[in-house]
C-alpha cells in the first residue's frame, strides 16, 4: 500500500527507518504490513505527523507498536515532533499489506 | 486505568496484573489434575458418580479449562467486543472466589465431604462467576458493539453461571432434598450446561475471531457463526427438555445432531479461513490449537456409543472415555496450544512495552520452543495411551498414559513460569 506525504523525499528517509519496526506477532514491518497511512512533515514548526492504523483497535501490541514509530522518526528527524494520528477508518484488512509482504508470509 | 488514550486513539488492553493470576492457578490445576489422575487409575473400572472422579472432573473443569478461559477473555473481551473491560475490581474478585472456592470445592469431593466444605466451596465458585458475568455484560453494553462474538462470549456466561448455579443445587441437594430426585439424576444436564453452553459456545466464539486473526486470513462469515450459535443454543434446550421429560433415549440423537452440524459448520469456517491465509507458516501452537478442532471428533463418537448402550448402562467406561476425551482432549489440546499464543504477548507488553526498538525479543522468544514440542508430544502420547486404557481396561496404559500426561503437565508448568518470570536481559 503507498504511504502518502506532503514531502516524498522525507517520507522515503522515514520509511526507511520504519521497514525496522515491527508487528511482534505478525513479524512483519509497519511499513509492508500496510499499517502507515500517511506520513506529513512541517518544516517551519518542526513537526511530524503520522497517520496510522493498527491490525485491530484493541492491538495488545498498540503501544509498544506506535512507540516504536515514534522512535523511528525520532532517531531519523532528531530535531522534529512526533506526533501519531491512530485511526480506524479505513481499518486495516490483509488487503493492505504490500505484495513484499505477502511474499514474506508466503514462506 | 483502562480508559482509552485520547489523544492517540490507542484503547489500552487490560492490565496483566488482572490476567496473570489465572494462568498460573491454571497451570497448577493441570498439573494436580495429571497427579491425581496417576494415583487413582482405578477410577476407570468405576462409576463416574465416584469421590475422586467427581473431584478430578471439578479441577479439570474448573481449575484449568474455567480458570484459563476467565484469565483470557479478561484479556481478549476488549478485542472481542472492540470495548474496555467494564471492571478491574470484579475481574480481582473473580479471581479470588474462584481460587478459594475451588480448592474448598475440589476437596469436598474427594474427601466426599458433602457439607461445609462442598458447600462453601460451590457458594464461592458461583460468586466468582456472578462477577464475570456482570462484567462481561458490562463491558458489552459499555462498547455498544453487538457483534456475533459479543453474543456467543455473553450466552456462554449466562450457562456458566446457569450450570454452577445449578451444580449449588446439586452440592446442597446432597445433604436436603430440594430436588424431586437424587442428584445423580441430574448430573448429565449439569455437565452438559458446562460442556456445551460453557465451554463450546465460549471456546467457538473466541476462536472464530483468533483463528482468523493468527492466521491473518480474510475469511469471515457471521452468518455462519450465527447458524453455530443457533443450532447449539437449541440443541441444548432440547436435551434439557428431553431429560427431564424423560423421554425415549433414541430422541438424544436429535441434539447430538444438531450439535454435530454445527461443529461441521464450524470445522468448514476453520478450514475456509485456514485455506484463506496469508500468513502460509502455522506455529506448533496453531497447529495443536487446530487439532484440537480435530480431536471434538473423539467425544462425539463416544457420545454416540453412549446414547446407543444409555438403557442397559452397560458401558460405564465409554462414559469416562467421553468426558477424559472432552478435557484432557479437546479442552487441554486447545488450551496449552492458546496459553503459548497469549501469555507471551500479555508478558511481552508487561516488560517491553515502553522499550525501544532493536533490543528487544520476539514475543515467541519468552517461552522455549524445544520444550513445547516435546511437552505437545508427550501429551499426546499420554492421552492415546490412556484412551488406549481405558477402552481396553488395562491399568498398566492407564498408569502409563497418566505418568506421560503428568510429564507433559510439569514441562507445561515449567514453560509457563519461564514466561511469566521473564525479565530483560540487560
Amino acid at each position: 500500500m503507498e504511504v502518502l506525504s506532503n514531502n516524498n523525499l522525507y517520507c522515503s528517509a522515514a520509511l526507511a527507518g520504519l521497514y525496522d519496526v515491527f508487528d511482534p506477532e505478525i513479524g512483519l514491518n509497519v511499513v509492508d504490513l500496510g499499517l502507515i497511512y500517511r506520513i506529513d512533515f512541517n518544516d517551519e514548526d518542526k513537526t511530524i505527523l503520522v497517520t496510522m492504523t493498527l491490525t485491530t483497535q484493541f492491538c495488545p501490541m498498540g503501544e509498544s507498536i506506535t512507540a516504536d514509530v515514534k522512535q523511528s522518526l525520532s532517531n531519523a528527524f532528531k530535531d522534529y515532533q512526533i506526533s501519531i494520528n491512530l485511526v480506524f477508518d479505513p481499518a486495516w484488512s490483509p488487503d493492505k499489506i504490500s505484495p513484499e509482504g505477502k511474499e514474506y508470509l508466503d514462506r | 486505568m483502562l480508559a482509552g488514550d485520547s489523544a492517540s486513539g490507542l484503547q489500552q488492553t487490560t492490565s496483566h496484573k488482572v490476567v496473570l493470576p489465572f494462568y498460573v492457578f491454571a497451570a497448577a490445576s493441570f498439573l494436580i489434575s495429571c497427579a491425581l489422575l496417576l494415583l487413582n487409575t482405578d477410577i476407570i473400572t468405576q462409576h463416574y458418580f465416584n469421590p475422586k472422579t467427581l473431584a478430578i472432573t471439578h479441577l479439570m473443569a474448573l481449575g484449568w479449562g474455567t480458570m484459563i478461559i476467565l484469565g483470557a477473555s479478561h484479556q481478549l473481551l476488549p478485542v472481542l467486543i472492540e470495548g474496555k473491560l467494564d471492571s478491574y475490581l470484579l475481574a480481582i474478585l473473580s479471581f479470588i472466589f474462584a481460587a478459594t472456592g475451588i480448592p474448598l470445592l475440589v476437596c469436598g469431593f474427594y474427601l466426599f465431604n458433602t457439607g461445609l466444605i462442598l458447600q462453601t466451596g460451590a457458594i464461592l465458585v458461583n460468586a466468582s462467576v456472578i462477577c464475570y458475568f456482570l462484567n462481561v455484560i458490562g463491558s458489552i453494553i459499555e462498547s455498544k458493539k453487538y457483534n456475533i462474538h459479543a453474543f456467543f462470549i455473553a450466552t456462554a456466561s449466562l450457562w456458566l453461571f446457569t450450570t454452577t448455579f445449578f451444580g449449588l443445587l446439586l452440592v446442597f441437594n446432597f445433604s436436603r432434598s430440594w430436588l424431586p430426585e437424587n442428584s445423580i439424576e441430574y448430573l448429565s444436564i449439569h455437565a452438559h450446561m458446562g460442556l456445551a453452553g460453557w465451554f463450546l459456545l465460549l471456546i467457538i466464539g473466541v476462536a472464530s475471531r483468533l483463528i482468523p486473526m493468527f492466521l491473518i486470513s480474510k475469511y469471515s462469515s457471521p452468518v455462519t457463526l450465527w447458524w453455530i450459535f443457533a443450532l447449539i443454543n437449541i440443541a441444548l434446550f432440547a436435551f434439557i427438555i428431553l431429560k427431564t421429560s424423560g423421554a425415549y433415549p433414541n430422541l438424544y440423537y436429535s441434539p447430538f445432531l444438531l450439535v454435530l452440524t454445527a461443529l461441521v459448520l464450524f470445522g468448514n469456517y476453520n478450514y475456509r479461513a485456514y485455506k484463506a491465509r496469508i500468513r502460509k507458516h502455522v506455529d506448533e501452537q496453531m497447529k495443536i490449537s487446530l487439532l484440537s478442532v480435530a480431536m471434538l471428533l473423539l467425544p462425539l463418537l463416544c457420545l454416540m456409543v453412549v446414547i446407543y448402550f444409555i438403557r442397559e448402562d452397560s458401558k460405564p467406561n465409554i462414559v469416562l472415555l467421553y468426558g477424559f476425551c472432552i478435557f484432557f482432549g479437546w479442552i487441554t489440546a486447545l488450551i496449552i496450544g492458546m496459553t503459548f499464543k497469549t501469555l507471551p504477548f500479555i508478558i511481552w507488553n508487561k516488560v517491553y512495552h515502553s522499550r525501544s526498538i532493536g533490543k528487544t525479543p520476539a514475543p515467541k522468544e519468552l517461552f522455549s520452543e524445544n520444550l513445547f514440542k516435546v511437552m505437545g508430544l508427550l501429551y499426546l502420547t499420554g492421552f492415546i495411551l490412556f484412551v488406549a486404557g481405558i477402552l481396553i481396561l488395562n491399568d498398566l496404559f492407564l498408569k502409563a498414559g497418566a505418568a506421560i500426561l503428568l510429564t507433559s503437565a510439569i514441562f507445561y508448568v515449567i514453560n509457563v513460569l519461564k514466561t511469566v518470570f521473564h525479565r530483560v536481559k540487560e
